[in-house]
């Protein structure tokens, strides 16, 4: 597999969402809007590539009963990284992704990745691997979040289209959530099947 | 009275499932069944309960006193990490009756994120180590019960002649969005 195929895979085939449904909760937890979404994602992009380059760096130094409380630690301490930055540059989305931020430490996808990639490969192709699930997993997110803010509030990133209450408010609140991303799937199940 | 209010609203108001997104991929993994429903929240209160102790024996004794806050991450996820083995060895030596029964979910559970979610929690809300246990408990039982309700419903639409794309994880993905709804219900109550 080269780079390119290894960069864009995270996008449809092997979307970390769509299709592997792995980080369910921040995926649903954090996207009321397009632009949380989106935070969310590359907050979660950047752990990702690091952790992955990381990770690959020292594989083997590491010895394989160990490992996988290793790779928390590694991954744990660029969470901090993150949630540090963030509570100093981006303090109003800090505040409102809230505790999302820690929990990316037990997102799936972050370990899944780090088992199953990065303790395999070579440091580049880590942090190709890294880099494109991390942007499908914003893609994602910033998908479901435009679909909920659309609906719930008649705006895509903070622009208004509709008066103030006409938005079916559902969608902002936990059970449209749930409906959105089920719909969601469907709809790539349908169109992968076709 | 407190301890009522804390008990309704982690159980009812604030789901940690269905208000606050936290331990959905354990959900989603194994509530096709009632009887292994069952068993993960069995183990979820356990660890959960014994997690938020310690983890807030840990932030009151050592990372407040020596002000290294910044470690609360990194040190939370090992701590449950630990325990979750450490339970798992106990309980295989001191009731393997017990551990037929919740050893296969162990291993899940620390990967969940409502274990770490409620340790961070308690810590934000500035709750005492009484009212913390109380509302580890209580968050446990929630889970427990949003977990079985679903899976209940699941049993049943399984045997749904549903289209063929929404199969599965998408339609169970909207019955949450119901139950969720449903959950709704409650909130004003406290």
């Amino acid at each position: 597999m080269n780079n390119w195929q290894n960069l864009t895979k995270g996008f449809i085939q092997e979307n970390p969402v769509f299709v592997l449904l792995l980080g369910m909760c921040p995926t649903l937890g954090t996207t009321t809007s397009a632009i949380n979404g989106m935070g969310m994602g590359l907050a979660t992009a950047f752990v990702l590539v690091m952790s992955n380059m990381a990770i690959s760096a020292v594989k083997n130094i590491i010895p394989d009963k160990v490992r996988i409380p290793a790779f928390i630690v590694i991954i744990a301490s660029f969470v901090t990284v993150v949630d540090l930055l963030m509570a100093g540059y981006l303090p109003a989305l800090h505040e409102q992704l809230g505790l999302f931020i820690p929990l990316i430490v037990v997102n799936c996808i972050v370990l899944g990745r780090a088992e199953s990639f990065a303790s395999k490969n070579g440091v580049f192709a880590s942090i190709i691997d890294g880099l494109g699930m991390g942007l499908g997993f914003t893609f994602a997110l910033v998908i479901l979040g435009g679909v909920r803010e659309i609906l719930g509030s008649g705006a895509i990133f903070g622009y208004k289209f509709i008066g103030d209450n006409d938005g079916m408010l559902i969608f902002i609140l936990a059970p449209g959530a749930f409906i959105a991303l089920g719909y969601i799937i469907a709809i790539i199940n349908k169109l992968k099947k076709a | 009275m407190e301890y009522f209010v804390i008990v309704i609203s982690a159980i009812f108001v604030n789901n940690i499932l269905l208000a606050q997104f936290l331990g959905v991929c354990p959900f989603l993994g194994v509530s096709s069944k009632i009887s292994t429903s069952v068993g993960m929240t069995g183990a979820v209160i356990f660890v959960m309960t014994i997690a938020t102790v310690v983890t807030y024996l840990i932030n009151t004794f050592l990372l407040v006193p020596f002000d290294i806050g910044y470690l609360k991450t990194i040190s939370y996820i090992l701590v449950i990490a630990a325990l979750v083995q450490m339970v798992e060895i106990i309980l295989k030596k001191v009731s393997p009756s017990m551990y037929q029964a919740l050893g296969v979910f162990l291993p899940l559970i620390t990967t969940n994120c409502a274990v770490l979610g409620v340790a961070l929690l308690v810590i934000q809300k500035q709750m005492n180590l009484m009212q913390s246990t109380v509302f580890a408990v209580a968050t446990g039982v929630g889970f427990g019960l949003a977990l079985i309700i679903f899976a209940g419903l699941r049993e049943h639409l399984d045997l749904m002649n549903l289209p063929k794309g929404m199969k599965g994880i998408p339609a169970a993905l909207v019955t949450a969005g119901i139950l969720a709804m449903a959950f709704m219900g409650f909130t004003g109550m406290v």
